[in-house]
């Protein structure tokens, strides 16, 4: 077994991700909040208002990196429950499904963020433009995926049924997407590409990439909690959740954290 | 047709299925009799003006084709599961998706068609001009199986819950939004006179990538739902 493979296998054990995640916490959590505020430092006071939509222009700091996320979300959903489907890890499904409602989380806020933005600058709270829908389409499949994995009694295939409705949507998302393009559009045309490189001023850009990060930091300090509690709960039966829950009870520091 | 062979079980499943269909022949009314119900609430909730509700008929009716569906869907896997033979179908030595293929086609046959039939109605009532109804036929025949094969997927995932109504829709409909707009679209721009052509051809193009995943992701979920 090589060395990537070792490591996947130990982090991948509940007890070891328990640990290593409870120790990474504080320092995300930390790096979210820092980032966090500089970011929204710099694009509420320091960036300069923009000539044509002049100060409201700064919801693009909100509303854009929680777009971003809310796909991000979906596609880190998606490949831990590709992963939890084909290997069986139990550390995927949790994690799919710990990413489910903060990915939802995001969805929503873009969602009336946009709305706030939107009044305005186009007159209108919403519009059933291609973007504004398939954002919409999007938050429902979150939607699916929660509502699938609380009704099924037992965890795991919870987990594995939800998991595999995610996969489901990422084949159709591009359909759902393109249909939806047939509408005109009132969206404007994405202003940040990686490829062609973008149509916004450097110190407009850098709180914007600042705060991308920050979502993502407390993205996965969100999801490394939600997985902890998970695990716990499914594991409660374990030696070393016992080993916790008696270091608690007795007022000691447990010694895994 | 040999014994035992793959074969002979799709057709086995296929009789079966249309002959439990055929004894509970009063069921299969229900869906048809709901697309009626939904469409006669659009005239009596918006005015008897021709005009508008022309304007809104492809759509009124795909709404309705696309609810009747819905409420059909839940029935699909039922009464296999409560009487066992849905696990017997898992066991089988044949390859489960097509066993469901043969299931989810029966499952059209039996609800979707009937809507079909009864599309010129639905069309006649809300006033759509004559030259629209052939664009309109299609779409639906386009769009049905569509319904019938995404839908079944969803179906595999609840199946076994007691109540899984509310999040059966949930599931099934953001998925399915692309067949309400291309069926819809096709017949509104045959309806203002622009070309129809490519809507169609998405939809059959989505459809030929469903009829070959969807039995295969049927049989995926059903599998994670009765582990």
């Amino acid at each position: 077994m090589n060395t990537l493979t070792l490591w996947f296998h130990q982090f991948g054990s509940p007890p070891t991700f328990y640990r290593v995640a409870g120790r990474m916490l504080p320092w995300l959590y930390a790096i979210a909040l820092t980032s966090g505020a500089v970011g929204l430092y710099g694009g509420l006071v320091v960036a300069p208002t923009d000539y044509q939509q002049g100060d409201a222009f700064r919801m693009i700091y909100v509303h854009v990196p929680c777009a971003w996320m809310g796909l991000f979300a979906y596609a880190f959903m998606a490949a831990n429950g590709f992963v939890a489907l084909v290997w069986r890890i139990k550390l995927s499904e949790t994690l799919a499904m710990a990413s489910a409602p903060v990915g939802a989380a995001f969805t929503f806020i873009t969602l009336v963020s946009g709305s706030l933005w939107g009044k305005p600058m186009w007159g209108t709270w919403w519009t059933w433009d291609p973007r504004l829908t398939s954002e919409l389409v999007l938050l429902f499949l979150y939607l699916g995926v929660i509502g699938l994995n609380n009704a099924i009694e037992d965890t795991r295939q919870a987990a594995r049924a939800a998991a595999f409705l995610a996969l489901v949507g990422v084949v159709n998302l591009p359909i759902v997407h393109y249909s939806v393009v047939w509408w005109n559009t009132l969206h404007q045309s994405a202003s940040v590409s990686l490829m062609g490189g973008s149509h916004i001023s450097g110190s407009m850009l850098w709180p914007l990439l600042t705060l991308a990060f920050a979502t993502h930091v407390y993205f996965f300090a969100s999801v490394l909690a939600r997985s902890r509690a998970t695990l716990l709960a499914l594991e409660s039966g374990k030696e070393w959740v016992r080993d916790i829950a008696r270091a608690s009870t007795s007022g000691t520091e447990p010694a895994h954290v | 047709m040999r014994p035992g062979s793959s074969a002979a079980a799709c057709r086995a499943i296929v009789v079966r299925d249309l002959a439990l269909a055929w004894r509970r022949r009063g069921d299969a009314l229900n869906p048809l009799l709901f697309a009626i119900i939904v469409v006669t609430l659009f005239p009596l909730a918006l005015g008897p003006e021709p005009a508008l509700l022309a304007r809104m008929a492809a759509g009124t009716i795909f709404v309705a084709v696309l609810l009747a569906a819905l409420l059909s869907l839940d029935a699909l896997f039922r009464s296999d599961l409560e009487d066992g033979s849905l696990e017997q179908l898992v066991l089988s030595p044949h390859p489960l998706a097509l066993l469901l293929a043969c299931k989810i086609a029966v499952h059209w046959l039996t609800t979707a068609l009937p809507l079909i039939v009864i599309a010129p109605l639905l069309a006649l009532l809300l006033y759509l001009p004559a030259p629209v109804l052939p664009v309109l036929m299609l779409a639906l025949v386009l769009v049905t199986p569509l319904l019938s094969l995404i839908g079944a997927v969803c179906v595999a995932l609840t199946v076994g819950m007691r109540r899984s109504g509310m999040l059966l829709t949930l599931l099934v409909l953001p998925l399915l939004v692309p067949a309400l707009i291309f069926g819809a679209g096709a017949c509104n721009a045959a309806q203002a006179g622009l070309p129809f052509a490519a809507p169609l051809l998405w939809l059959g193009a989505w459809l030929a990538l469903a009829l070959v995943l969807a039995p295969l992701a049927t049989a995926a979920a059903l599998k994670i739902s009765l582990t």
